[in-house]
């Protein structure tokens, strides 16, 4: 699997991702600066990391989403290419109009770094392959604006697409008020594309892949990606 | 505007009769405008310490791991592998009751500057924060804004913070404090100096733009507030995160080459202290043009650029054929790169501007002759012996007040506020251990980070205070498995013209001078913070240590969460030391009776026994008995495992509130598989044990049969930042 991780003036979870990766390959993924325009040649796999692009001084994810490197990226979702965006990288993808919603201030407007639980709504992606469906897994939230939202109709279609990723759940798996954490509309934690080869997350899975920082819930999420994209 | 250079001006800018004398003799006539603001600034308080050299320079800064101790941007220590560990502590207590968000935010951009300025990449920041009494109006804004701005900063740069205190004190209440503290890594072979060298090389300035903010911040820093305080809101810098990432990286990448012949940050006195410490350092002379300064407000004169505290910025001396090189790496992350002079053979600094020299003078005097006083001091009465004291409050109840109270309960509001995972490498986040543990990418190897101090202890005892401070820190490192390297100090107390302050500083000095040698725990690095007072008031004596050890392997470091079945043992000797306990405030209502003590001997005693037993894995979680007493500590214990305890009565003959909640020193708290086992070797190395309790169920019970449940206990210690600081 060809990784390429992009890199946006203020990404600062980029080391994270390419170490949750390294785990996952025993390679080294390669970094791609923002004023490039195209992907390396043979990229499987284009990973937004997390941060605070451009400071986040306009809306998150706002200034990053017109970079020179953006256009590539879209081309490449169209093509079928598979797209993570994390946490900033999600509010990049929306910004960009790849994924659908948007990403407001967390309901306490605070930022919050806590773990939290998410379940698994739709197993068998390329994300999800090592994950069952309901399966509830731990991961470090880190944001202040993680609220997704969107108009009743776009979250009817997410639903009906099956493209609801994660829900923000409690540690036995249902949705409270009291287990979604930053207010996101019907618990949203994650969303796919159409075609359920972007996926769009708030949380850190790549930050629970090592069992001496905690736990390894989200190691499957890569070995998953691994053994999908290998071909 | 520049103004008519007189006596009077030079006392308004903060310089006495006799500075200002030594001004007029180095300088041969009267400065200009320009030249008083430089010399008032590099001897202000702030820069020149002149008020505390002369105790600093008692404390042990040597061991055969330190690489660079104090004098340089920040301490250097050995960590093995080929690394070393840079860190430092800084303190921004002024602006952070003026204007909470920015005074803090920048307190963090400052010390992280401090430490990548050498080479190190951040990868942990920590905090020592005091507040104001809860009740007062002021503390629940100052508060709210200290946090958010630690978090706003250290989220964006991404560098985890995972460590801190935070503390409330009504001598606080006009005058919080806030210190920061970055830990970095770098090779060993690769540290970064400040001393400039090489005449006609280029002087390189990098980073944000200057603009007017800050202006005569290191001055505010060196004087008491007063009603005006307000006031002085436009002095207070403004922080931008987002350049100091991209200034991080930047940097790094330039460091990577062979370019670079030193570099600075420039910190309090800005684009002064940087320039004359460079070339002081070096030897050499530096010759500035102004017109070349990036800036970013209109008109500014020189007098402004050069005392402007505009943030995010940097000073490089370059190798000349190095700068097409070095201006390509700043332009591609879209920072301002502008040559702004070069060394000279003339030793001395002068500042060019619109073709006029604003200011010429010879940098050897003005480090020589900065003022130097042995100020005089008074010792603090030694507090009477605390006689007998009565409670009916029982043990289990005085528990569950404990745990809530604002020094004992949870911090969680706080540490959610902060990215503590970034980095992938936090082994212990905030609560999890007595020290974080971060470790180091791609090695075992990790870090063991704290900050501690006692303030009631110190302005009880200062003495007894600074060693306790130095003591906590280094059981805290221990606690977790963790050989303790070196610290980094934080010197904050109130007016050093009163004797009864300056004598708390010596006395606290003294004291930690005898933990550090007692311990090899040489100091490093650090910062002096003096005048916090508000309308006379001082602060208590606060001596912030920041405290460094390392763990070979990040595996064997434990925490202080309990599991179902282990037993507990306690390590130490228990008098029942209630004087300035905080079961004696909160329960009793009373701050009085000498600080507990700590005998040096004992604590390394006990301190290696507990390391060596952890490294051989014997030992499942640990945590050390400090505030709050014994009672408290196994209350942690068992709220971080969510299991209960039983407990064992206390040892007959001594107060039974004295043995739960007293705050005797050098004592650790062992959840053990084999306890006798355990016991025997404690026996074997002199060290006091004794068997506490096994842990089992939901609740914690004494011998007699009182009990608190886990979930009361959590409730009540959950309750109070939640309850105080998001109610509408």
């Amino acid at each position: 699997m060809k990784s390429a991780i992009v890199v946006f003036p203020g990404t600062n979870r980029e080391r994270d991702v390419a170490i949750a990766l390294h785990r996952a390959t025993g390679k080294r993924p390669g970094t791609l600066w923002h004023r490039e325009t195209e992907l390396p040649a043979g990229t499987d796999l284009v990973i937004l990391p997390g941060g605070f692009s451009h400071g986040d001084y306009l809306r998150c994810g706002a200034m990053a989403a017109h970079s020179p490197i953006m256009p590539a990226i879209r081309a490449f979702a169209d093509q079928g290419g598979h797209v993570l965006g994390i946490c900033n990288g999600f509010q990049v993808l929306t910004e960009a109009q790849i994924l659908p919603g948007a990403l407001l201030r967390n309901a306490a407007l605070r930022f919050l770094s806590q773990d939290c639980h998410l379940r698994v709504e739709r197993a068998g992606t390329a994300y999800t392959r090592h994950y069952q469906k309901g399966q509830v897994f731990r991961a470090p939230m880190a944001h202040g604006d993680g609220n997704y939202n969107a108009d009743q109709a776009t979250l009817d279609l997410l639903e009906g697409e099956d493209r609801v990723a994660f829900r923000y759940v409690t540690p036995e798996g249902e949705t409270a008020t009291s287990a979604n954490p930053n207010g996101s509309a019907r618990s949203i934690a994650g969303v796919y594309s159409a075609n359920h080869r972007v996926l769009g997350l708030m949380p850190h899975p790549e930050d629970l892949v090592d069992p001496l920082m905690g736990g390894t819930d989200g190691a499957p999420l890569f070995a998953g990606l691994v053994e999908a994209l290998a071909a | 505007m520049n103004r008519d250079v007189t006596p009077a001006l030079a006392k308004e800018f903060g310089l006495s009769a006799d500075e200002y004398a030594n001004v007029l003799s180095i300088m041969g006539r009267t400065p200009s405008f320009t030249e008083l603001g430089i010399f008032s600034v590099m001897w202000s308080e702030h820069c020149s310490y002149k008020s505390s050299r002369v105790w600093l320079k008692t404390l042990p800064t040597k061991a055969p791991w330190v690489i660079h101790g104090p004098g340089e941007n920040a301490g250097v220590v050995d960590i093995g592998e080929g690394l070393a560990a840079i860190f430092k502590m800084e303190s921004h207590n002024h602006p952070s009751f003026i204007e909470p968000y920015q005074g803090a935010a920048t307190g963090v951009g400052g010390i992280l500057r401090d430490v990548f300025t050498m080479g190190a990449r951040p990868i942990a920041n920590l905090n020592a924060l005091r507040f104001g009494s809860p009740d007062h109006p002021a503390t629940k804004r100052v508060v709210d804004g200290v946090v958010r701005g630690i978090g706003g900063y250290g989220n964006c740069v991404g560098v985890p913070t995972v460590g801190g205190e935070v503390n409330f004190h009504p001598a606080y209440n006009g005058n919080p404090l806030v210190n920061a503290m970055t830990v970095g890594i770098a090779p060993r072979d690769r540290i970064f100096l400040s001393a400039a060298a090489g005449i006609g090389n280029p002087v390189v300035y990098v980073g944000s733009r200057t603009g007017r903010d800050g202006i005569h911040g290191a001055t505010m820093a060196s004087a008491e507030f007063g009603a005006d305080s307000e006031s002085k809101r436009p002095t207070v810098q403004v922080g931008d995160p987002f350049t100091e990432k991209l200034l991080i990286e930047a940097c790094l990448e330039l460091m990577a080459t062979d370019a670079i012949v030193a570099i600075q940050d420039m910190g309090a006195a800005g684009l002064t202290s940087s320039s004359v410490e460079m070339a002081g350092k070096g030897g050499v002379g530096i010759q500035l043009d102004l017109d070349m300064l990036p800036q970013r407000e209109a008109h500014m004169s020189a007098y402004e650029m050069m005392l402007s505290e505009s943030q995010e910025r940097m000073l490089i001396v370059l190798k000349p054929e190095r700068e097409a090189m070095a201006r390509a790496i700043f332009e591609k992350w879209e920072l301002d790169f502008a040559v702004i002079g070069h060394l000279t053979d003339t030793g001395h600094i002068v500042i060019k501007h619109k073709g006029v020299v604003e200011a010429d003078i010879p940098l050897d005097p003005l480090a020589e002759k900065a003022p130097l006083y042995h100020r005089p001091t008074q010792d603090t009465p030694p507090q009477p012996p605390l006689g007998p004291i009565t409670s009916t409050v029982s043990p289990v109840d005085a528990l569950a007040t404990l745990v809530a109270c604002p020094d004992l309960c949870s911090r969680a509001w706080v540490w959610n506020q902060y990215d503590s995972t970034i980095g992938g490498q936090t082994a212990k986040r905030p609560g999890a251990a007595d020290a974080a543990i971060v470790r180091i990418d791609d090695h075992s190897l990790a870090l063991a980070l704290t900050t501690d101090c006692t303030p009631r202890y110190c302005a009880a005892d200062p003495r007894m205070g600074g060693m306790q401070a130095v003591a906590e820190a280094w059981r805290n490192i221990t606690a977790t498995g963790a050989t303790p390297l070196a610290i980094t100090d934080n010197m904050n107390f109130g007016n050093p013209e009163k004797p009864i302050v300056m004598g708390q500083f010596a006395s606290a000095i003294a004291g930690m001078a005898a933990a550090c040698t007692a311990l090899d725990f040489p100091v490093v690095s650090g910062n002096v913070s003096l005048y916090n007072e508000t309308d006379g008031t001082p602060i208590l004596p606060t001596p912030a240590i920041g405290g460094l050890g390392v763990i070979a392997d990040a595996a064997s470091a434990v925490g202080l969460a309990l599991q179902p079945g282990l037993e507990l043992v306690l390590i130490g000797d228990t008098e029942g030391q209630l004087g300035q306990s905080l079961w004696l405030r909160e329960i009793a209502g009373r701050e009085e009776g000498p600080p507990p003590t700590v005998d040096l001997a004992v604590e390394r005693r006990n301190g290696d026994f507990v390391r060596k037993q952890i490294i051989e894995g014997k030992i499942t979680a640990c945590h050390d008995a400090s505030d709050g007493g014994l009672l408290v500590t196994v209350a942690e214990m068992a709220m971080a495992g969510g299991v209960g305890v039983h407990l064992a009565a206390p040892t007959p003959g001594i107060d039974v509130n004295g043995w739960w909640f007293g705050e005797d020193q050098g004592r650790y708290v062992l959840a053990v598989t084999d306890a006798a086992a355990v016991m025997l070797a404690a026996d074997a190395a002199g060290v006091p044990v004794r068997r506490l309790g096994s842990t089992t169920g939901d609740r914690l019970t004494l011998a007699d049969g009182s009990f608190v449940t886990l979930a009361a206990l959590k409730a009540a210690n959950e309750r109070f930042f939640p309850a105080w600081m998001d109610q509408v």
